[in-house]
C-alpha cells in the first residue's frame, strides 16, 4: 500500500490553516473571501496577505494548498472568477478546485501547468463524467458527491485515471452537490451561484409559547420543545409534516464519520480523504486533523488489523456538533 | 416560440402514461421529452416502452427527445443511457437530452447531436460554447437562474443553439441518492414498494405550521408551488427564447397547453388556477410571486 493517500483538511482562515498543517494534513483547502467558493460566509476565508502567508507556512512544511473556486460564474460576473483563477496561479497554489466547465476551460488554456481538481459541486458521480473533464481539461483529481456506496466508488476508481477524493468526515449533504436549489428556492442564496446554503442572514431564532422556533426567510424549519437543542436551520435538516406525520422528512441532523472504512477506502484505491468544515473553528480543524493523521498512519502500517481507537471516536464525536455519526452513503442503511 | 413538453417527472402506472402520451400526440407541441428522468428503479415503462412511444410520436410528426437520468450511479444506469443513445442513433428523428456530463462525453464521442438538459448547470456562455462544441443544439436553463443570467448567455449564444426555459410546473429543485417518498413510509430504497406511484403530482411536504413548502417525488425534491412564467412570456420572446417547457402534471394538461399557446399568440386566455411562484426569474427566492 504505497500509493499516496492524502489527508485534505479545511481552513476557513490562517489560524485553521496553521493548525491543519501542524496537525499532519497533507493538503489544506481554502477559498478567497467572496462568492467564488462554496463557503462564502461572513468572516471566513482568505485575503491576499493571509493567503500568501498561509501558502508559505504550508510549503515550508511540505504541505499542499488548494483553492476552491467551485461556484458557477455568470457572464455578468465572469471576470471576477477568472481573476481568482489567475491569482491562485500567481500565488503558487498546488491545485484549484473547480465546478464550472467554462471556468475549467479558461484555467486549462490560460494556466496549463496549474493542477485542476473537479469539485464535488461538479456533480460527477460516474467515470464517464469524470473522464469527460479529464479529456477536455486534464483534471487530475475528482471529489465525489456524497451519494455513492463503497462498491460504486470502487467502480469509479477502476475506470478512470483521475485520482479520486472522497469525503471522510464532517457535515453531510443528503442531496447531490451542485444539484440542489433548495436554499435558492427558500432564500435566494444558493451553493451553486452565491456559495452558501441556508445563509445566516436569513436565519431567525424565536422563543414562542410552543417552543423555540427556527426560521429561514420566514419559513418554519423546526420547533424545539424544552430540553431539545435548537440546531441551525439548515433547510434539509428540519422537521416537516408529510401525510400527517411530523419528522425529519429529508435528513436527520447527523454528521459523516468514515474512520472505520479507512482500510477499505485505501484498498479500493481512493487517493485522498477530505474533511469537511471550512466554516468550523481552528480547534475543530486541529482535533479532526490529528485524529485522522493518527488513524491513517496506523492503517498504512497495518491495514489488516486496523480498528478505530475508542479515544479517536470519542474525540470525533465530541466535535460533531452533538450530532450522531453516520457512514453516509458508503454503506446504505436506508437502501 | 414553441411549446416543449418536459419529461414526466412523476411515476404513473403504465397505462396512464401511455394514455397521456396518446393525448399529447394530438397536441401542437414543438418538442416532447420522454423517458424516466428521476429514478432508475421505476419500471412501469421499460426502456423499450419509452422508445416505442418515441417512435409513435415521431411517426405522428413530433420532434422527440429522450431524457437521460440526472444521477448515474452504477454500470446498469450507464447501460440504460447508452441504450437511449443507440435508439437516437438508429432513428435520426430522435435526439437525446443529456442530464449529466457522462452522457455528454459519450454523445460527443459518438458524434450525436443532443439537448443540454437543465441539470448540466449551464450558467455562462463559455460553458454553453463548450457544450455546443460537443454537439449540443439546444440548452435548457437551470431552473434556479433568471433573466440576468439568460441575457448574458443570449448575448453570445453559439450559432445553431436554441434556448429553452422551464416556465410551468413544480420546480425540480434537488436530487439525492436517497428516496424521500420511501423514507416517509419507513421503507428502504431497495424495497420501496414503489410508493411514489400513489402520488401522481408528488407528495406535499408542509412546514409545522401547515404551509405547503416542497414536494417529495422519490429521489427528487420539487417546489410545492407551481412555477409560472405566464405574464413574462413577452419578455421571453424579446429575449430570444426558442422553447418554453411545460412540465407534465396529473390534471388539465390540454387546457394548460391551450392557454399557453393562446398567450404566445397574444390572445387572452384563462390559465388553470394554482399556487404560483416566479421568484427565480427575478433573481429572488424561488418561492416568491413577483408582480412584473
Amino acid at each position: 500500500m504505497n500509493a499516496p493517500f492524502e489527508l485534505v483538511c479545511p481552513a476557513g482562515g490562517l489560524p485553521a490553516l496553521k493548525t491543519a498543517v501542524d496537525g499532519g494534513a497533507n493538503c489544506v483547502y481554502t477559498g478567497f473571501r467572496d462568492d467564488t467558493n462554496a463557503r462564502n460566509f461572513t468572516g471566513l476565508n482568505f485575503d491576499d496577505k493571509s493567503l500568501k502567508e498561509g501558502i508559505a507556512y504550508a510549503h515550508q512544511r511540505s504541505v499542499k494548498v488548494f483553492i476552491a473556486l467551485n461556484t458557477y460564474p455568470q457572464d455578468n460576473n465572469w471576470p471576477r472568477w477568472t481573476a481568482a483563477v489567475d491569482k491562485a496561479a500567481a500565488f503558487g497554489v498546488d491545485a484549484i478546485i473547480l465546478a464550472d466547465p467554462g471556468l475549467m476551460d479558461y484555467a486549462h488554456r490560460t494556466h496549463p501547468q496549474l493542477r485542476l481538481h473537479l469539485s464535488v459541486q461538479g456533480s460527477a458521480t460516474n467515470y464517464e463524467a469524470i473522464n469527460f473533464y479529464r479529456e477536455r481539461f486534464n483534471i487530475q483529481r475528482a471529489v465525489l458527491p456524497r451519494v455513492l456506496s463503497l462498491a460504486q466508488v470502487e467502480h469509479v476508481v477502476k475506470n478512470t485515471p483521475v485520482e479520486i477524493e472522497v469525503f471522510g468526515f464532517g457535515g453531510l449533504c443528503v442531496m447531490v452537490e451542485g444539484r440542489c436549489a433548495l436554499s435558492a428556492y427558500a432564500t435566494g442564496t444558493s451553493p451553486n451561484c452565491q456559495g452558501a446554503c441556508s445563509p445566516g442572514k436569513a436565519v431567525r431564532y424565536e422563543e414562542t409559547p410552543t417552543g423555540m422556533e427556527t426560521r429561514l426567510n420566514g419559513i418554519l424549519i423546526d420547533r424545539f420543545g424544552p430540553g431539545e437543542r435548537a440546531g441551525y436551520p439548515t433547510l434539509c435538516k428540519g422537521r416537516f409534516e408529510v401525510d400527517d406525520e411530523t419528522y425529519y422528512a429529508i435528513e436527520e441532523p447527523a454528521s459523516l464519520n468514515t474512520l472505520e472504512l479507512l482500510p477499505e477506502l485505501m484498498k479500493i484505491g481512493v487517493a485522498a480523504i477530505k474533511i469537511e468544515g471550512r466554516q468550523r473553528s481552528p480547534a475543530y480543524v486541529g482535533q479532526v486533523t490529528k485524529v485522522w493523521r493518527a488513524a491513517i498512519d496506523a492503517c498504512r502500517r497495518d491495514p489488516a488489523h486496523f480498528v478505530p481507537q475508542a479515544a479517536w471516536m470519542a474525540e470525533l464525536n465530541k466535535i460533531s456538533e452533538g450530532q450522531s455519526a453516520t457512514l453516509g452513503a458508503y454503506n446504505r442503511p436506508w437502501k | 416560440m414553441k411549446l416543449a413538453l418536459g419529461p414526466l417527472l412523476y411515476y404513473w402506472p403504465r397505462q396512464r402514461t401511455m394514455d397521456f402520451y396518446a393525448e399529447m400526440a394530438e397536441q401542437a407541441l414543438g418538442v416532447i421529452y420522454l423517458g424516466e428522468a428521476v429514478c432508475s428503479r421505476r419500471h412501469e415503462m421499460r426502456l423499450d416502452d419509452w422508445i416505442e412511444v418515441a417512435t409513435v410520436l415521431a411517426d405522428a410528426g413530433k420532434e422527440v427527445a429522450l431524457s437521460t437520468l440526472p444521477l448515474i450511479e452504477s454500470e446498469s444506469d450507464l447501460k440504460a443511457v447508452r441504450r437511449l443513445m443507440d435508439a437516437a442513433r438508429d432513428d435520426t428523428r430522435l435526439t437525446v437530452e443529456a442530464n449529466e456530463m457522462g452522457a455528454v462525453r459519450q454523445l460527443a464521442e459518438r458524434g450525436q447531436r443532443f439537448v443540454a438538459g437543465p441539470t448540466l448547470n449551464v450558467f455562462n456562455g463559455r460553458t454553453l460554447k463548450l457544450l455546443a462544441d460537443c454537439g449540443a443544439t439546444r440548452w435548457v436553463m437551470p431552473p434556479e437562474s433568471g433573466r440576468a443570467m439568460l441575457a448574458g448567455i443570449q448575448a453570445e449564444i453559439p450559432t445553431g443553439v436554441e434556448t429553452e426555459i422551464f416556465v410551468h410546473g413544480r420546480l425540480p429543485l434537488a436530487y439525492s441518492a436517497r428516496c424521500f417518498t420511501a423514507r416517509r413510509y419507513r421503507l428502504q430504497k431497495d424495497s420501496c414498494e414503489f410508493r411514489c406511484i400513489e402520488f401522481p403530482d408528488g407528495l406535499t411536504l408542509k412546514t409545522r405550521e401547515g404551509a405547503a413548502f416542497l414536494t417529495l417525488n422519490g429521489i427528487q425534491t420539487q417546489s410545492a408551488k407551481v412555477y409560472h412564467l405566464e405574464r413574462e412570456l413577452p419578455e421571453l420572446v424579446a429575449a430570444g427564447v426558442d422553447l418554453i417547457r411545460i412540465s407534465p402534471q396529473a390534471d388539465a394538461m390540454p387546457a394548460l397547453l391551450d392557454a399557453y399557446r393562446k398567450r404566445i399568440a397574444g390572445v387572452a386566455a384563462s390559465m388553470p388556477a394554482g399556487d404560483f411562484c416566479n421568484g427565480f426569474w427575478y433573481e429572488r427566492p424561488g418561492l416568491e410571486l413577483v408582480t412584473p
